[in-house]
């Protein structure tokens, strides 16, 4: 009797159809997880407990296996040093030509700018502190380009944070765990950055697609770029400081703008952290929501409500429409954090320190006396409102609400 | 006789899915030599493949769909895109089983590369709807080919244990 005939053939249907069965089960159990996933929301708390544990665990692992990579990649570039000195000492002495022409620039545009800040009282934004981290894992496929850095929670690392490298922006972290984060690449196909060019000032946003040069979507204006441009970031939304540098502009076969990263001058092999504070992570959304409603204003033959005496200049009304007093937490929300909207500003109270103080007093302040927001150049609608009677004396330099990097 | 036996899941999924797990991480280092990056291909895509031309299993959807979350799990990408992708090259290798039974080697390396190119246009499929974005194609490709190449691998597996089961002779 040959094993075709043997009765446990008939095994074999009822196995395929379990097959079948199992595998539908399998597909609805991945369709189920892939449906829950909330990577793209970038939030702390979509990054799930599987991942911080798995990377928890990959971080020393990683880290152990990349030593000797790094070994190996340290001795090809000495190989590669060794054969290209002569002709990269002769480019380095080219370029250090240059930049002594550029240093003595440089170093005049840094007393121009201390004695303009001085004079205007700008604030500048504080500088950001950083962290320096190794990459110990990568991953660069179509679908996800993600890097495991070795730094995390313990070291004040937090979901947002920008990532760079010694020649530009690699990315933001996206997950955080101790001792391990997670960071997305801008080659990503679910990173968006706001970025800048530098020569024209348009905005564009870098848009990765799996590739090594992301492209430039809702890029605006007539000929806003040119092959060779430089691009930062422009610090729009608050995610990203400004001024980051990125990459240059180059056309691709597509015929789209991309960017060759300055980032990938060089392997990513440690990178910095910046510990910047985003707005959304600063404002006290929920205090903000809370803001009590401004009283009605009074026309002209209406009875005063008790209690919502209008002080002269500010109320007054004007011909192009009375200036309204904003809420207090709408003028600039950033200060609702620390001043309660209720509380009896005082005049002489000392604004605090950074980009954004001084201006939740302003909201609230007696309108006669000069509102601190309008010593520190900030510009708010309180300063509107009271502009309307009292001009200010200087001009206010605009500043941006995420202004950072480049100075 | 060892032919006789009946086939064990740690021989032909267990061992297998180490060597691809561990093949999956040593790919992740981040080497880079003379600009050059290390590929990044899908190891489990063979075993996905080389599964389903052994036997039909009821544990192997299961061991994919393991492999597929471990290895969105490693890379950062969206949780379960893998393994669903992987899942259906699952699938479309089990459905055309009987189909590639008894054919030459080019003509499975073949099958094993149009199962690929399924995974990965599902993949690009599923990405695009989640992040409202199309994926590069050129990056595809390249994965796509340094995946390709790894069939000698899903065949070895093949040779291994697709008599091993007396059952399914």
């Amino acid at each position: 009797m040959s094993l075709r005939d043997n009765p446990l053939g008939e095994l074999k249907v009822p196995l395929t159809w379990a097959a079948a069965i199992a595998l539908i089960v399998a597909v609805v159990a991945a369709t189920a997880i892939l449906l829950s996933d909330r990577r793209e929301t970038f939030k702390a708390e979509a990054y799930g407990v599987s991942r911080k544990a798995s990377d928890t665990v990959l971080a020393p692992v990683g880290d152990f296996l990349a030593t000797p990579g790094r070994w190996i990649g340290g001795g090809f570039d000495t190989v590669r040093d060794y054969f290209g000195a002569a002709s990269e000492n002769a480019d380095l002495k080219t370029e250090l030509k240059e930049m002594r022409q550029w240093r003595d620039v440089a170093i005049a545009l840094r007393d121009e700018n201390a004695r303009y800040r001085t004079l205007l009282g700008l604030k500048t934004d504080p500088p950001i502190p950083m962290v320096a981290a190794r990459v110990v894992t990568d991953s660069h496929g179509p679908f996800a380009d993600t890097r495991l850095a070795n730094a995390g929670r313990e070291r004040g690392v937090k979901v947002g944070n920008p990532v760079m490298s010694e020649n530009g922006l690699v990315g933001r972290v996206i997950g955080v765990t101790d001792g391990a984060s997670r960071v997305l690449l801008l080659t990503d196909i679910a990173s968006r950055t706001p970025v800048r060019i530098d020569r024209t000032n348009a905005r564009a946003i870098l848009t990765g697609d799996g590739g090594p040069n992301p492209r430039l979507d809702y890029l605006r204006g007539r000929d806003p770029i040119r092959e060779g441009d430089r691009l930062l970031t422009s610090g729009d939304g608050g995610v990203v400081p400004r001024g980051l540098p990125v990459g240059t502009a180059v056309r691709g076969l597509d015929g789209r703008w991309r960017v060759v990263l300055a980032s990938d001058r060089a392997p990513i092999d440690f990178v910095r952290i910046l510990l910047f504070e985003d707005f959304t992570q600063v404002v006290n959304l929920k205090q903000l929501s809370q803001a009590p409603t401004p009283p009605p204003t009074p026309g002209p033959g209406m009875p005063k409500l008790p209690g919502t005496e209008p002080a002269d200049a500010a109320s007054a009304p004007s011909p192009a429409g009375a200036p309204v007093k904003p809420p207090a937490g709408a003028a600039a929300p950033v200060v609702a954090k620390s001043a309660a909207p209720q509380s009896k500003p005082s005049a002489d109270k000392k604004p605090p320190d950074g980009p954004k103080a001084g201006a939740p007093k302003a909201a609230s302040a007696k309108p006669d006396a000069t509102p601190p927001a309008v010593k520190s150049g900030a510009k708010t609608p309180a300063t509107k409102a009271d502009g309307a009677a009292k001009p200010p004396a200087r001009p206010k330099p605009k500043t941006p609400p995420a202004a950072g990097g480049d100075g | 006789m060892s032919a006789a036996r009946g086939l064990q899941p740690w021989r032909w999924l267990g061992v297998p899915m180490l060597q691809a797990v561990v093949a999956t991480i040593l790919f992740g280092i981040p080497l880079r030599a003379f600009g050059w990056q290390l590929p990044q291909p899908i190891f489990p895509m063979a075993l996905a493949f080389a599964w389903a031309v052994i036997r039909p299993s009821i544990l192997a959807p299961f061991a994919i769909l393991i492999l597929g979350l471990l290895l969105d799990v490693y890379w950062g990408g969206p949780l379960g895109l893998w393994a669903l992708c992987l899942l259906i090259a699952y699938g479309v290798a089990l459905s055309g089983r009987s189909m590639m039974a008894g054919q030459s080697q080019a003509i499975l390396w073949a099958w094993y590369g149009l199962t690929t190119a399924t995974a990965m246009v599902a993949g690009y499929l599923f990405v695009m709807l989640d992040s409202r974005s199309s994926p590069g194609i050129v990056p595809m490709l390249w994965q796509f080919v340094a995946t390709i190449v790894l069939y000698p691998f899903a065949q070895r597996l093949i040779d291994l244990f697709e008599d091993a089961d007396v059952r399914f002779r």
